[in-house]
């Protein structure tokens, strides 16, 4: 018979067929946790940010071929949609996007700083939903696919010490609320990370981190939350879910006088 | 990207019942400019374009496993509409649906629809769609006036039955090989209502579906059979006969509410299930014991529409039925590359009834029994790559599952036989599955090398080409052929 007669193609696989998974934000933290455990595992994974030298290292370290390299800034929105052409080549094909990328630079309770301010946006949001976007036009297209957004608890209130931040992560959130009530129905999945604090180079510079998690540990509950079905929005570790819940009630007029 | 071509993307491009399809780049130009830079861009790269509308075409008519999609659905505008003529101008990838919502409030309603509102112009013309009134007036491209095609080689050429004539009988039914379709001129009816007179029929077979349906040809406006696929032996294509006609002026009381495009809007829960869940519902239904009932039920709640008689129904409602419920497909399969596909077979009058018999058994006996059959009556229309004819034409929908798709192409190809033997013709918004060999005997040798003629002038370098191009009719795969990407 003719071509129809052949297995179809596409990027979609079969379960007994390795995870192809994209990281950005894959350089350090988080994202690089991620890229060791995945790639440990049998996956294929991407991995994208600008420092190419760290990137190039856990290619080093993982398995032969399983860790591909690419080096982007989010900040190039427009480059999004060829690169993922290219990734999805290379690894024939994709799975999942994880969103990891984040900036958060100490900002001074006299600071205001916009150029500083923009960058958070244009990392935290506007890159997430360069991203989002993109892969979400394939995955609906293939009515298959996970999308998980790193956002962080910040955003669920507008606390002092940062505005941008909050403001960039709370803008991340509701962006993946409507993705997934969007997608959801199109059989792609998408999972809002939301976590407290992780010891990474991101949180170096504060002196007391509150139920601090290691970069390693936040990777592997991300993972087992995307393949699992349960949570769609997941806190961790999971007792700030609790927290946001009380913290979210208090009026603002007292939570302006919270040192919170 | 050298230029400006528009929104360029990865996706996968499938046929839109799913079971062929591959992942590919996918431009979406806006207007002409951003279409002539992405030929040239295309040009550049070396590889092929392949047209395409709202890819409501069930196989891989615009899908492409070696070349770039380009998604007309951008350059959408709605040109002009004469009131006074009913005469309209769209862009290439305007829809129906665009046209029937600015035809029905003026009182005119499109010549030609398909049973979706989501095909485009450019589609429609390139496929030449046929609507349940095939047997009056012809197809989409028998009451087109015009349409700008552009070529190849970056000429925007207008085409009609008195300038570049060839062209315009060819690129209608053309299936997009010999040029883009950005601008379309089609008549619309005058109708008084908005409404539709229906009447069911109830027919105990086949034989008896045709008689009756041959016998309202001179007095109805449409006419569909609904067949059911499981019945054999002597209820062999039992089923249920839709006759419906305008409503002549006067008739209706009040017209300005009926014409209204609140009085077409579909519903949107059916028997208390909301629209975009319906499908849900179906899946449970989709397999041949289930569908073997819902045929029963369908033919029994037919015998009580028959003997109501006659009842209004919206033209979008009794059109667009299939649009009731969204997503239907998916009751089939949701997993890329399972789902369904669509043979339907155009047989000569003299030979429809025993030919359609034979396929319905034919597809029982081997286990592919159709979930759905649809019954039409048609006439020839003077287009090259025609599958219009003086006879009728049976549609079948079957189940692909990654299973049963090698035999399911077995039993196909034994379709195909069966149709060549009662002399009949294929239609390609439908096919996934004749080979070139079918298509000769079909169309015969001449009228093919006469259309690689009127390609190699229109589309000289092969710029056009699509999987059902390189399936059924490229003559020199290697010319075009840049290797299947990507895996
Ligand atoms: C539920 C359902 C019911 C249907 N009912 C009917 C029916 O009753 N009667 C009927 O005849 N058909 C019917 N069809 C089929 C449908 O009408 C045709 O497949 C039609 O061609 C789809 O148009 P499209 O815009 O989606 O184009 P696509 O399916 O994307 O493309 C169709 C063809 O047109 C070419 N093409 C698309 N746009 C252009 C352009 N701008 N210029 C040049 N070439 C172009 C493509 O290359 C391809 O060969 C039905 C389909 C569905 C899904
Ligand atoms: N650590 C925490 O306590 C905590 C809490 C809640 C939420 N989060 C969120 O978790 C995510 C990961 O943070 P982390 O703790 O792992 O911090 P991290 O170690 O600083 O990692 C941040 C990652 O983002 C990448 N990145 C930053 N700007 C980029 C840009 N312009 N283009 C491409 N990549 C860019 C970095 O790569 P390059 O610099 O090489 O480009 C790096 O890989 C962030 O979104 C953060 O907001 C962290």
């Amino acid at each position: 018979m003719q071509d129809s007669g052949e297995p179809d193609q596409n990027s979609s696989s079969p379960s007994s067929v390795p995870e192809r998974v994209l990281v950005v934000g894959a350089s350090s933290g988080i994202g690089a946790s991620l890229v060791r455990q995945l790639a440990q595992e049998g996956c294929q994974v991407a991995a994208l940010a600008r420092r190419e030298d760290r990137l190039a290292e856990l290619a080093e370290g993982a398995p032969p071929g399983s860790v591909h390299v690419y080096p982007h800034d989010v900040m190039d929105a427009g480059d999004v949609p060829a690169l993922l052409e290219r990734i999805v080549k290379d690894l024939g094909g994709l799975d999942t996007l994880c969103y990891v990328a984040g900036v958060m630079p100490m900002v001074g309770p006299q600071e205001y700083d916009h150029d500083q301010d923009r960058t958070m946006v244009r990392v935290n949001l506007l890159g997430g939903m360069a991203w989002c976007a993109e892969v979400a036009r394939l995955f609906l297209s293939e009515r298959r696919g996970t999308i998980v957004g790193v956002s962080s608890v910040a955003g669920e209130r507008g606390r002092r010490m940062n505005p941008a931040y909050h403001a960039s992560k709370a803008g991340f959130t509701t962006y993946l609320e409507s993705l997934r009530n969007r997608l959801e129905g199109h059989g792609v999945r998408v999972v809002t990370i939301l976590p407290g604090m992780v010891s990474t180079d991101m949180t170096a510079g504060i002196d007391k981190l509150v139920w601090p998690i290691t970069p390693e540990q936040a990777a592997k509950t991300m993972i087992s939350t995307w393949r699992g079905s349960f949570w769609s929005t997941r806190y961790m570790p999971l007792r700030w879910c609790l927290v946001m819940r009380v913290i979210r009630e208090i009026p603002s007029r007292i939570f302006r006088h919270l040192n919170i | 990207m050298g230029q400006d071509i528009g929104r360029v993307g990865i996706e996968r491009v499938e046929g839109w019942g799913m079971s062929v399809g591959s992942t590919a780049r996918i431009v979406r130009p806006r207007d002409l400019d951003q279409l002539r830079g992405a030929l040239e861009e295309a040009r550049r790269a070396g590889v092929s374009l392949a047209p395409r509308g709202t890819g409501c075409s069930y196989g891989d008519a615009s899908t492409t496993r070696d070349g770039w999609a380009l998604d007309m659905t951008r350059m959408n505008r709605l040109l002009d509409f004469d009131a006074s003529t009913g005469d309209a101008e769209l862009e290439g990838g305007a829809s129906i649906r665009q046209l029937w919502r600015k035809a029905l409030p003026l009182g005119y309603w499109p010549k030609v629809v398909s049973g979706t509102m989501f095909p485009t112009m450019g589609g429609a013309a390139a496929m030449n769609i046929h609507g349940k009134n095939n047997f009056k007036v012809g197809t989409f491209g028998d009451n087109l006036l015009e349409i700008d095609l552009l070529l190849g080689n970056g000429d925007l050429v207008t085409c009609s039955r008195e300038q570049n004539a060839e062209l315009f009988h060819g690129a209608i039914g053309g299936f997009g090989m010999l040029g883009i379709i950005t601008r379309a001129k089609t008549r619309t009816t005058k109708v008084y209502s908005g409404d539709v007179r229906v009447r069911g029929i109830s027919c105990h077979d086949l034989g008896e579906m045709m008689d009756a349906m041959q016998e309202l040809v001179g007095e109805a406006d449409y006419l569909v059979g609904w067949i059911d696929t499981f019945g054999s032996g002597s209820a062999g294509g039992r089923g249920l006969i839709h006759d419906a006609r305008y409503l002549l002026d006067g008739e209706d009381s009040d017209p300005d509410k009926t014409l209204s495009l609140k009085h077409q809007d579909l519903p949107d829960a059916v028997m208390g299930v909301p629209k975009a869940e319906i499908w849900r519902v179906l899946r449970m239904f989709n397999h041949d014991p289930g569908m073997r009932l819902v045929n029963a039920i369908k033919q029994v709640s037919g015998r009580m529409e028959a003997m109501s008689g006659w009842h209004r129904q919206s033209h979008a409602g009794f059109n667009f039925l299939l649009d009731y419920v969204p997503d239907w497909k998916y009751a089939y399969a949701r997993r890329a590359g399972d789902g369904l596909l669509q043979y339907q077979a155009f047989l000569p009058a003299d030979t429809a009834r025993d030919g359609f018999l034979a396929l319905l058994a034919e597809g029982q006996s081997s286990g592919h029994t159709p979930y759905l059959g649809v019954l039409k009556r048609h006439r020839p229309d003077p287009f090259l790559m025609t599958h219009a004819l003086d006879g009728w034409s049976m549609a079948m929908d079957l189940k692909v599952t990654a299973k049963n798709r090698a035999h399911l192409m077995e039993t196909c190809a034994r379709f195909s036989k069966i149709c060549l033997a009662a002399g009949g013709r294929f239609y390609f918004a439908k096919d996934q599955v004749i080979s070139p060999d079918v298509a000769r005997a079909s169309f015969g040798s001449e009228r093919i090398a006469a259309f690689h003629e009127l390609k190699a002038h229109a589309d000289p370098d092969g710029l056009f080409s699509t999987d059902l191009w390189r399936r059924v009719f490229e003559e020199d795969p290697a010319r075009t052929s840049h290797g299947p990407w990507p895996r």
